[in-house]
């Protein structure tokens, strides 16, 4: 599973029966030391209902296919959850809720 | 399967899939000497590894292979610890 970062949403109306109503969400993956992005762009379905600017991390794959969402979905990426915490040798490089620990 | 460091844990608490296994573990990749490569992976942990020890990380569908993961959306699995590796006749890494 790879982190990333929700930057956007990916529209489309013009797709299979079977993806409406999946949210395409474009995200970026990040640094986990750093948090910052790489530059580097995929289109993910979301499974878990990520917001904009969340951390997540997503399944590639046909392992894509197997989350309650995307169950036999032509996905080959689907987000599976939102990040709280990540810890790096001892210290928190992200914390989504200050108040959490 | 590729080798990485256990370097720190990921937690999350907004998932709808019930997972098996002791957490999610952040994988910095590494050579085979143990060198850091600064690239990174999120792996299911089913193994109890810990802080710093290298281990061995499944990716693909194969994550999925073992009784525990079947049928969960996983693409990367902590298989196992490593020990020892040797090179050439070499020990190039121990634990």
């Amino acid at each position: 599973m790879i982190l990333a970062r929700v930057t956007g949403t990916v529209v489309s109306s013009h797709k299979p029966r079977k993806l409406e109503g999946i949210a395409f969400l474009l995200v970026e993956k990040i640094d986990p030391v750093t948090m910052k992005g790489k530059g580097d762009f995929v289109v993910a379905m979301d499974s878990v209902g990520a917001g904009i600017g969340e951390i997540v991390f997503y399944v590639s794959g046909s392992s894509a296919r197997f989350t309650p969402v995307t169950e036999g979905v032509p996905t080959d990426c689907s987000i599976i959850a939102i990040v709280d915490l990540i810890e790096k040798d001892g210290s928190f490089t992200y914390r989504k809720d200050n108040t959490a620990i | 399967m590729i080798l990485g460091k256990v370097v720190g844990t990921v937690v999350s608490s907004a998932t709808r899939i019930d997972f098996p296994g002791a957490g999610f573990l952040l994988i910095e990749k590494c050579s085979q000497s143990g060198e850091l490569k600064n690239d990174y992976v999120v792996a299911l942990d089913l193994v109890g590894a810990g802080k710093g020890e290298m281990v061995m990380v499944s990716e693909g569908s194969t994550a999925r292979e073992t009784p525990a993961t079947v049928g969960k959306p996983l693409d990367a699995i902590v298989v196992g610890i490593v020990d020892l590796i040797d090179e050439n006749e070499k020990v190039v890494y121990q634990k």
